[in-house]
C-alpha cells in the first residue's frame, strides 16, 4: 500500500471511531443513525464524483439508480412466495438457498428471496440499465448524458409513484435486515445502532479504497486524460467511449448498492428517493467537495447529508441544495477545499508593509 | 514494401478540396517531411493518416494493411503515434503521468483489476512507470517528471508530447509542426532529437513550416500546394524545383 494511502486510511478510521466514542460519551448515540445513513448516501455521491471529475460527464440519474436498486431489493425480499411453495421454480429456488423463511412484522410466516440474491439482481438491473442508456449517449461528445439521465430519473420516479405493486406514494415497507455475519448486518434489528454504524463505515471504507486504487491506476490515468484532452487521449489509444461507459456503469452500481443497503437499513423505501431533486442534491454535494476529489466528496457528503437528515435545512432542504450548487459554481468551481484560505484572508485584510497585490 | 502507402487520397470540406489525389510512400526508417504554405492540406493529410478524418477517396496502407475506417484509438494500437500542432497535453497531470498515458496500448489493467490492485496490476504499473521515465531520460526531460505538464515552458511541453507519442513504442510517429513556437536553439535540439528517434528505428513523418529543420534532417520531402502534391524528392532537389520555389519559397520568403 502507498504510504499516502495508508495515512489517509488511518485518518478515516480515527475520525469515525472518534465520532462514535464522542456520540456515546455524550449520550447522543442516536445521532449515529444519521451518520450511518450519510455513509450510504456517500456511496452514491462518490460514484458521481468519479464520473464528473474523471470522465467529465454529468449524471442527473443517480437518484434513479439508487431507487432502482432499493426497490428491486425491497420487492424481492418482501414478496411472499409461501403460497407458491409447490410451484416448480419456487421449490427449486428454495432448494438452492435463494429463498429464506422468516416471520414478518405481523407474525406471519413468509417465504421471500434472500437479501443476497436480491442484491445481485438489484446490481445487475442497475448496471444493465446504465449500460443500455450509456452506450449510445456516451459515444457523443458533450453533455448529452445529463439530458438522458434526467429523462431516466423522471421515468423511474413516475414508475415508482404510479405502480401499486411498488406501494405507489407510500413505497414499500417491512423490508428485512441484510445479514452479513451471524448477528451483524444492515438493518434496525441487526445488532443495534453501533454495529450498524461500523458496518456502514466499513463498507464506505472498502468502496473508498477500491475507488482510490482505481484513480491511481491505468484506468484513472486514461479517464483524466479524456477529461484533459479527449482528442489526444484517443490518439494515445484510449477508447474514450468505452471508458466513459464503464465509469457511468460503475457510478450507477454504487448508487444501486447504496439504494439496497439503505433500504434494508431503514426497512423501507419510498418514491422520494427517486426524485430529481435528490439527484440535484448529489450533484451539489459533488460540487462542494470538488469534482474528482474523492476525499473532498466524502467529507462534503458526510457533513451535508448529516445536516439534511437531521432536518437543519427544514422545509427549505431542496432550496438549500440548489443555492449551494449555484454558490459553489460562482465562487469555488473547483470545490470549497480548493479555496486558498490564506489568499482569501489577505484580500479581506491586506498585510501591513506588504505592497497591495496588483489588480 | 513501404511502411506507409498513401494512394490517391482526397478529402473536401464543403466545396474546398483540402487534399486532392495525393499519393506518396514512406519507407521504413526514414524521416519524411510534408511541407507547403498555410492551407495546403498538410494537417488534413495528417488527420486522414491518423484516423481522425475519413477520406472521400483513396486509401492509406500501413505495413500493407488498409487503415480506412479504423477508429483513432485503434490507430495507436497498430503502431502509429502522433503529436499535435497546438500541443495537447493532459491538463492536471504531471509530465510523467502524461507519458504514462502514452503506454496505454502497451498495458492492459482494466477497472476490476485496478480497483482490486492485483499483483499483475502493480507489476504492470511499475513497468509503465519505469519505461516512461527511461524515455524521458532519453529525451533529456527526466528532471521534469513531477512537474505539472501544462505549466512547463513551451519547448519542454513539446518534448513531453514527443515522449508521450514514443511511449507506445510506435513504428511510426506523425509530428505535426514540432518546431512551431520554438526558438532557434530549441529547434536545433529538436532536430537532433528527431534524428535520434529515427535511429531508434522509428519512422518519422513530419509536417513543418521551419525550412531549415526540414532541409537539415529530412531524407525526403513532399511539397503540397492547395491540396495537391507538386513535388517529391530529397531536400536538395526540392529546393531547386522551380515550381516549389514559385508556390512556396517564393511566396513565403521575406
Amino acid at each position: 500500500m502507498r504510504p499516502a494511502l495508508l495515512r489517509q486510511v488511518a485518518i478515516f478510521v480515527a475520525v469515525f471511531v472518534a465520532l462514535e466514542l464522542l456520540a456515546v460519551a455524550g449520550e447522543k448515540s442516536f445521532l449515529l443513525t444519521q451518520v450511518t445513513m450519510s455513509a450510504y448516501y456517500t456511496l452514491v455521491v462518490l460514484g458521481l464524483s468519479l464520473l464528473m471529475g474523471y470522465a467529465g460527464q454529468i449524471s442527473l440519474g443517480q437518484a434513479g439508480f439508487f431507487a432502482l436498486g432499493g426497490y428491486t431489493s425491497a420487492v424481492l425480499t418482501t414478496w411472499d412466495l409461501a403460497a407458491q411453495r409447490s410451484v416448480g421454480w419456487v421449490a427449486g429456488a428454495a432448494r438452492v438457498g435463494l429463498l429464506t423463511s422468516r416471520t414478518d412484522a405481523f407474525g406471519a410466516q413468509v417465504l421471500t428471496v434472500h437479501p443476497w440474491p436480491a442484491l445481485a439482481c438489484a446490481l445487475l438491473l442497475t448496471m444493465t440499465v446504465a449500460f443500455v442508456v450509456g452506450i449510445p449517449v456516451l459515444k457523443l461528445k458533450g453533455h448529452y448524458l445529463a439530458m438522458a439521465t434526467l429523462g431516466l430519473g423522471t421515468i423511474v420516479y413516475s414508475i415508482a409513484v404510479g405502480t401499486a405493486r411498488l406501494g405507489a406514494a407510500d413505497g414499500i415497507s417491512g423490508v428485512p435486515p441484510f445479514p452479513l455475519l451471524p448477528g451483524i448486518g444492515v438493518g434496525g434489528s441487526m445488532g443495534g445502532r453501533i454495529v450498524n454504524y461500523y458496518v456502514a463505515c466499513g463498507i464506505l471504507a472498502a468502496v473508498m479504497l477500491l475507488l482510490l486504487n482505481l484513480v491511481h491506476s491505468r484506468v484513472g490515468r486514461a479517464l483524466r486524460a479524456i477529461h484533459g484532452a479527449e482528442d489526444a487521449a484517443s490518439a494515445m489509444g484510449v477508447d474514450t467511449a468505452h471508458f466513459k461507459v464503464r465509469t457511468f456503469v460503475l457510478g450507477a452500481a454504487l448508487a444501486g448498492l447504496a439504494g439496497v443497503l439503505l433500504t434494508h437499513f431503514n426497512g423501507a423505501i419510498g418514491p422520494s428517493e427517486a426524485s430529481i431533486m435528490k439527484s440535484v442534491k448529489y450533484l451539489a454535494i459533488v460540487a462542494v467537495g470538488g469534482m474528482g476529489s474523492l476525499w473532498g466528496t466524502l467529507a462534503a457528503s458526510m457533513v451535508l447529508n448529516f445536516l439534511s437528515l437531521r432536518g437543519y435545512f427544514g422545509t427549505l432542504d431542496d432550496a438549500v441544495f440548489g443555492a449551494i450548487l449555484i454558490a459553489v459554481m460562482l465562487f469555488a468551481p473547483q470545490g470549497i477545499l480548493a479555496i486558498d484560505l490564506r489568499r482569501a484572508l489577505r484580500i479581506l485584510r491586506p498585510a501591513r508593509g506588504a505592497p497591495a497585490e496588483p489588480r | 514494401m513501404p511502411l506507409l502507402q498513401v494512394s490517391s487520397l482526397s478529402k473536401s470540406f464543403g466545396g474546398v478540396h483540402a487534399v486532392r489525389n495525393v499519393s506518396f510512400d514512406v519507407e521504413k526508417g526514414m524521416i519524411k517531411a510534408l511541407i507547403g504554405p498555410n492551407g495546403a492540406g498538410k494537417t488534413t493529410l495528417f488527420n486522414l493518416v491518423s484516423g481522425f478524418v475519413l477520406p472521400d477517396a483513396g486509401e492509406v496502407r500501413f505495413d500493407g494493411r488498409p487503415i480506412r475506417g479504423v477508429q483513432p484509438w485503434q490507430v495507436a494500437a497498430i503502431g502509429i503515434s502522433r503529436t499535435f500542432q497546438n500541443i495537447k497535453l493532459f491538463a492536471g497531470m504531471t509530465a510523467l503521468e502524461n507519458v504514462m498515458v502514452g503506454r496505454h496500448v502497451r498495458s492492459r489493467s482494466g477497472f476490476l483489476s485496478s480497483m482490486l490492485h492485483l499483483p499483475s496490476t502493480w507489476r504492470e504499473e511499475a513497468e509503465v512507470r519505469g519505461r516512461s521515465l527511461e524515455l524521458m531520460e532519453f529525451l533529456g526531460i527526466a528532471a521534469l517528471a513531477d512537474s505539472e505538464a501544462t505549466s512547463l515552458a513551451y519547448g519542454q511541453q513539446r518534448a513531453v508530447e514527443l515522449a508521450r507519442a514514443l511511449a507506445s513504442e510506435p513504428r511510426m510517429v506523425l509530428l505535426d509542426e514540432p518546431a512551431a513556437g520554438l526558438n532557434m536553439r530549441e529547434t536545433a535540439e529538436l532536430a537532433r532529437l528527431i534524428v535520434r528517434i529515427r535511429d531508434r528505428g522509428v519512422t518519422v513523418l513530419l509536417v513543418e513550416h521551419d525550412m531549415s529543420l526540414v532541409m537539415d534532417i529530412s531524407d525526403e520531402v513532399v511539397v503540397l500546394s492547395y491540396g495537391e502534391k507538386i513535388a517529391e524528392s530529397d531536400p536538395r532537389t526540392v529546393q531547386k524545383d522551380p515550381q516549389v520555389i514559385r508556390v512556396y519559397l517564393g511566396e513565403e520568403e521575406c
